[in-house]
């Protein structure tokens, strides 16, 4: 008898297992340990987050988020104690630091701009991708191939390239500052990545779908609405979150373009150090909200973008 | 339901021609198989008359209509995909009653209807089930209720049972016969297997290369095919050929085979000299020690109540479909006898079969 034991192809043996399982577990930790450190700090007091050595455990305080949504003035010991009871805990909290709010800060306006346009720029990327992904795998596009890479050529570049240019245009016609035309911006950006990854997975779908439907009496448009739409989510899905991820992180644009009424979060974020020394809490926890709503969007659609890494691997 | 009549259709992908001036009709209420291996341009000419391909040349008229620039939905036809084309997100009740929905049919009615449909084809216990769990069977019969339900003018079925199991092919292949005895829909059916057209059409049309071969019962194929591809393409195994040279008379009953005298149907028609086959049936082959076209047993092939054998001759090996019983052995010298009334002439160069007085008969049929 021979002394080599089977050998499976498709089960792994433990040692394998082991070996795979340390190597995503370290990673994972490495990848996520930033992350963890700035949602730490958005809850240490100031003196606390630039403590040396660092500290890792310490009183939690929310002191941070009280900064990063209001404005402060620093007032004398006196001004203060004229003033009436602390309204609520913010309140208490930045009185000891012999400061006043003043008003709500800018982030809450700046964050509902980065949700307005990473949003919308998302949708319509994804619209406009879906449409033309349909059509070209299914209608014969004259010089098809080179508008496909034509559009992709739109990607060669990174978008900062022409970065002159657009503030100039945008200056012209008066989109500089405006939600709309941070929309229209990353939708151009986003819209390639769409066409490309929406067509893959339309060309998956096979079109006796759409065929049948005709056949029994429903328009092109209805068709691929009731038909090809439904069994192309997966695939929207993934564009979706793409396109998204890339929209709500833009900083580049955003810092250029935008200044007052249309600036998105990124650009602001940054900003809050200048105000008043350096308020590392009060960055964690504009950081940490930041995070939020991409991570509830793709908990949210993360099976369809599970299957959709895959490429349209997987239809059914 | 109505007629549908194919008039000089063509079909060309730039310099590819699909289809070549096609003619035929299927009556009303005619089981119509288009039979052909594949790339022979049946499925094209099956998606013109669906209008899911616009033609290049010709006409397509359903019921007396000319509908060959309307759109697919504007025809009222029905078609079942070879794979089915269900619609996975919709449970089978949705999926048969989506035609229905598109006429805006109200939901009682489309109710009604989809269950009557249901029980023509017993899946009735299947209507609130995903699609996506369906057996083979199963799901060629909800694409089946799919098209029936409408009851349109006609139904167009591209190779529906390629992609089942033999078994359920075999059912399915008398289920749709039945189905089509009870409902009488004229139907167009698209295959590339033999066994399907001829258990189940009324006619068929032979097509290779974007032609129409040859169109008529299956009968007729069989027995009398009009060129050398029907010939080859319908049987099974398929017809012998034996080549043979110079002309033809009109009037003449007999040819020379490899030196040997063999009697054939009476000519018909003056062919001048040129290279012919006189083609064979298996079943029409009979050893003989008496007869002068001899060969040698290559092989057997034993089938339970015949055996398909194998015999060396000078021009190639034949086959021959004899009773199980008889015994033979490998190198055998054998004489070969064929039933001269059934065998059929042909001119090698065009593949056309000679005219003789085997083709009466059918000209009588056909009037009679």
């Amino acid at each position: 008898m021979s002394l080599t034991t089977a050998h499976s192809v498709v089960a792994p043996s433990s040692n394998a297992k082991l070996i795979a399982g340390t190597i995503i577990i370290a990673y994972a930790l490495i990848s996520i340990v930033p992350l963890l450190w700035i949602f730490a700090t958005s809850f240490k007091t100031p003196p606390d987050s630039i403590a040396y050595p660092p500290k890792i455990v310490f009183q939690p305080s929310i002191e941070g988020y009280c900064n990063l949504f209001t404005t402060r003035t620093r007032q004398t010991p006196e001004y203060i104690n004229a003033l009436g009871p602390a309204t609520g805990f913010c309140d208490e909290t930045v009185r000891k630091r012999n400061m006043v709010i003043a008003g709500p800060s800018n982030f809450l306006p700046r964050f509902v701009n980065s949700l307005i346009i990473a949003f919308g720029s998302t949708f319509c990327a994804v619209f406009l991708g879906t449409l033309s992904a349909y059509g070209f795998s299914r209608f014969k596009v004259p010089l098809a191939d080179d508008l496909l890479f034509f559009i992709l050529s739109t990607r060669f570049m990174p978008p900062i390239a022409v970065a002159i240019p657009i503030y100039l245009m945008y200056r012209e016609l008066g989109l500089s500052d405006t939600a709309l035309g941070m929309i229209l911006l990353y939708t151009a950006v986003n819209v390639s990545l769409a066409v490309w990854l929406l067509k893959g997975f339309i060309d998956e779908i096979p079109r006796e779908y759409e065929e049948a439907a005709m056949i029994d009496g429903y328009t092109r448009l209805q068709a691929f609405w009731r038909t090809v739409l439904p069994q192309a989510t997966t695939g929207i899905a993934a564009t979706a979150i793409f396109c998204l991820i890339f929209a709500w992180n833009e900083y580049a644009f955003a810092a250029l373009l935008t200044s007052g009424t249309a600036q998105t979060a990124p650009p602001f974020i940054p900003t809050i150090i200048g105000e008043g020394g350096q308020d590392w809490p009060a960055v964690a926890a504009g950081t940490t909200i930041f995070l939020v709503p991409i991570l509830v969007f793709t908990i949210l659609l993360r099976k369809q973008l599970l299957r959709g890494i895959t490429f349209g691997a997987v239809r059914k | 339901m109505a007629e549908i009549r194919v008039q000089n259709l063509r079909k060309a992908f730039g310099a590819f021609v699909a289809v070549q001036d096609s003619n035929f009709v299927v009556e009303d209420g005619e089981f119509f198989v288009m039979l052909g291996p594949s790339g022979c341009g049946k499925t094209t000419t099956l998606r013109m008359i669906a209008g899911l391909e616009l033609p290049t040349g010709g006409k397509i008229l359903l019921g007396g209509e000319d509908v060959t620039m309307r759109r697919a939905r504007e025809r009222d036809i029905a078609f079942v995909f070879q794979l089915f084309a269900l619609y996975p997100h919709m449970n089978v009740r949705k999926n048969i009653g989506f035609p229905l929905l598109a006429q805006g049919m109200p939901a009682a009615e489309i109710r009604q209807r989809v269950e009557e449909t249901a029980k023509l084809l017993r899946i009735d216990h299947l209507l609130d089930k995903s699609v996506s769990g369906l057996a083979g069977g199963d799901r060629q019969r909800v694409a089946l209720g799919r098209a029936i339900v409408r009851r349109p003018k006609c139904f167009l079925m591209d190779e529906p049972l390629g992609t089942l199991d033999t078994e359920f092919r075999d059912l399915m292949v008398h289920e749709l016969r039945e189905l089509h005895n009870r409902i009488h829909a004229t139907t167009v059916y698209v295959t590339h297997d033999q066994m399907e057209a001829m258990s189940m059409a009324d006619k068929i049309a032979v097509m290779n290369h974007g032609v129409i071969e040859q169109f008529g019962t299956p009968r007729e194929i069989y027995d009398r095919p009009a060129t050398m591809f029907v010939a080859d393409f319908i049987g099974s195994p398929p017809m012998n050929f034996l080549k043979f040279g110079g002309g033809l008379a009109k009037g003449a009953k007999e040819i020379v085979v490899q030196g040997a005298k063999v009697a054939v149907p009476e000519v018909r028609e003056d062919i001048a000299p040129a290279d012919m086959a006189l083609g064979i049936r298996p079943e029409h082959i009979r050893f003989d020690d008496g007869s002068k076209l001899r060969g040698a047993i290559y092989g057997t092939e034993y089938l339970g109540t015949t055996q398909i054998v194998a015999v060396e001759t000078a021009d190639g090996i034949i086959k021959a479909r004899v009773p199980a019983g008889i015994h033979l052995s490998p190198g055998e010298q054998v004489g070969l006898a064929l039933s001269s009334a059934r065998l059929s002439l042909f001119d090698k160069g065009s593949g056309r079969a000679v005219r003789t007085a085997m083709h009466d008969q059918a000209a009588e049929a056909r009037h009679g």
